[in-house]
């Protein structure tokens, strides 16, 4: 299992250095270099500067020089929003973007394993089709829809919450309930197939042999092999949260992460896209780093064998 | 099995019938025909442009004259939504053919190339498996700023990945069975193996597995579009009108409300027919009859 774990995770550190080389190479893409604009400089000021910023190395000098202030997280400074860092914008924005991310993940796996385990557990009636009838609408209505309507049911007509903006903790609520909703969907639909199949199997009609109860068969035998395919959709979701994320920032107005990576595409500000770009990656692969653990706890074949 | 006229059909027609023995799935798929065709002809028969503004009339909710209302600026909502659905439904399709025919190159390369080789190229999409598709469209956006066809670049950049695995995995079982074995012992050359024996053998899976790929590119679309980095206006999408729409939900929540009841239906629909195809060419529910 360790080894299992160890390979997970030099895969993951090649992710994220593959991850820095290719905005490297993106950024060398850029037409103009970062001291072009002071068109007055004497040659020897721009040999100056070009040596400060270390741009008189070779290219796999300025890569390394790259990776080791990413290990050190020293992040350059962002070319619009001027004399801020590009690990400033990261530090202010991520806590309201992971404050979301975090409670839609729970509000996901808490709507979304009881309802697909309720449809598996009574196959072809009116409440499985109706259930999943449900999960399928779910899917089909996208955050950009749903938003606003959360937001014109529960802040402006209910007054619930504030319709948009970050001043109360509970502002999280809104944002939140919009990604869990639509995650919910897809884990309902994924908990239904993987539980009805695991209950189809030998070691499951063994249980219920020597006298076990229903519920203890459910939950304590199936439910934990059911949950493996769920547990690996956490991955590729924690990617579609982050996106989700941008979206739900937007309608929301949150002053979240999302919301300088887009302003980074309108200003073209390089040094704010990469640090963002690799600061998402790294995150993803911790989170699936942490799905592979999770994994490697509960699915015995792995535990025991690799 | 007793039944002679069953056997005599072939695998693609009997894939076709239990396609069409779920009513929902023949509902999807007209309703899908339908759609396209309202979408192609519905804008030339309107009396208005799409940009046409009326600013005199601004945000009206539906009237003879307008069917769906107008928005904020006065052009017809009716026409902006045909031809914003024009423009998601092409960006879907044209997005999903472009991902399809990396995904199968790439694919085909790798299961036929085999060792070393193969393990470095899915080593590759595993590593891009990784890079959010929204790092890889800003990254574009920083870099060539904001043109329409990067959409497709980045699309087709990012949905091509589960695509090559799909390919790969039917290649690598295919190309040691008996026929090909059989083709290439008389004398088939290496083009006649891939064009003759093994692209048909796999088209089937491309094809099922993208008809899952179209709703899932046209939301992308629609969340780039969405967030102002997609289609510009004054063109339409169904993301920019959702755009729109969200803003000015408060005083006329009816400029959200039909766009998204075309985007959500044609998702439903798509999902539908990609679901009812899946299980049509399930060889597990050809084996339950």
């Amino acid at each position: 299992m360790i080894r299992f774990l160890l390979s997970r995770f030099f895969q993951g550190l090649v992710v994220i250095l593959a991850v820095i080389t290719i905005t490297f190479a993106l950024s060398r893409l850029l037409p103009g270099g970062p001291i072009q604009s002071e068109k007055n400089s004497s040659p020897e000021a721009i040999a100056a500067q070009r040596a400060y910023l270390g741009l008189d190395k070779p290219w796999y000098a300025q890569l390394g020089l790259q990776i080791a202030h990413y290990a050190m997280l020293d992040l350059p400074e962002s070319f619009h929003f001027k004399g801020r860092g590009v690990d400033e914008i990261i530090a202010s924005g991520f806590p309201v973007s992971g404050a979301v991310g975090l409670t839609a993940l729970a509000i996901a796996l808490g709507l979304g394993v009881p309802l697909g385990a309720f449809a598996a557990l009574r196959p072809n009636t009116l409440e499985d089709r109706a259930s999943m009838l449900a999960a399928t609408l779910g899917i089909c209505t996208p955050s950009m829809i749903l938003g606003p309507v959360i937001a014109m049911l529960l802040g402006l007509k209910l007054r619930w919450f504030n319709a948009s903006g970050w001043f109360d903790p509970s502002d999280v609520l809104m944002p939140a309930l919009t990604l869990g909703i639509i995650y919910s969907a897809q884990i309902a639909r994924l908990t239904r197939g993987s539980l009805r199949e695991t209950l189809s199997q030998e070691f499951v009609r063994t249980a219920r042999a020597k006298g076990a109860s229903e519920t203890s068969v459910v939950f304590l035998h199936a439910l934990k092999l059911a949950c493996l395919p769920v547990l690996n959709f956490l991955g590729p979701a924690a990617a579609g949260l982050l996106t989700g994320s941008i979206v739900v920032e937007s309608v929301f107005q949150l002053p979240g992460l999302g919301q300088f990576f887009i302003a980074s595409a309108i200003n073209r500000d390089m040094n704010l896209a990469i640090g963002i770009s690799v600061f998402y990656a790294t995150l993803i692969v911790g989170f699936n780093l942490l799905v592979d653990i999770l994994q490697a706890w509960l699915n015995p074949r792995i535990r025991l064998h690799a | 099995m007793s039944d002679s006229s069953q056997q005599s059909l072939s695998p693609m027609q009997a894939a076709w019938r239990r396609f069409c023995r779920h009513r929902i799935n023949l509902i999807a798929f007209w309703f899908l025909i339908a759609l396209v065709a309202v979408c192609l002809i519905g804008p030339s028969l309107s009396p208005y442009a799409q940009d046409a503004q009326d600013l005199e009339l601004k945000a009206t909710n539906i009237s003879p004259q307008h069917l769906l209302g107008t928005d904020t600026l006065g052009r017809d909502m009716l026409t902006r939504v045909l031809k914003g659905g024009q423009v998601s439904l092409a960006v879907g399709l044209l997005a999903t053919f472009v991902a399809a025919c990396i995904g199968v190159t790439y694919g085909l390369i790798s299961g036929l190339a085999g060792g070393r080789i193969d393990a470095a190229m899915m080593r590759l999409v595993d590593i891009l498996y990784a890079f959010p598709f929204i790092n890889f469209v800003i990254l574009l956006m920083v870099v060539f700023g904001r043109h329409f066809w990067l959409i497709f670049v980045a699309i087709g950049a990012v949905e091509w990945l589960t695509m090559a695995r799909v390919v790969r995995g039917q290649v690598l079982a295919l190309k040691n069975l008996e026929f090909v074995t059989a083709a290439k012992a008389s004398g088939a050359g290496f083009w006649h193996i891939v064009l003759k024996h093994l692209l048909p053998n796999v088209i089937g899976p491309v094809i099922i597995y993208a008809s899952l790929t179209v709703p899932g590119v046209m939301l992308l679309e629609a969340t780039l579009s969405f967030l102002g980095l997609g289609i510009q206006p004054p063109n339409a999408s169904w993301g920019v009108l959702l755009g729109d729409g969200s803003q000015v939900m408060q005083t006329y929540p009816w400029l959200l409300v039909y766009p998204g009841l075309f985007f959500s239906s044609t998702l439903l629909a798509l999902n539908i027919l990609g679901d009812g195809l899946r299980d049509a060419f399930d060889p597990k529910s050809a084996a339950q009859e």
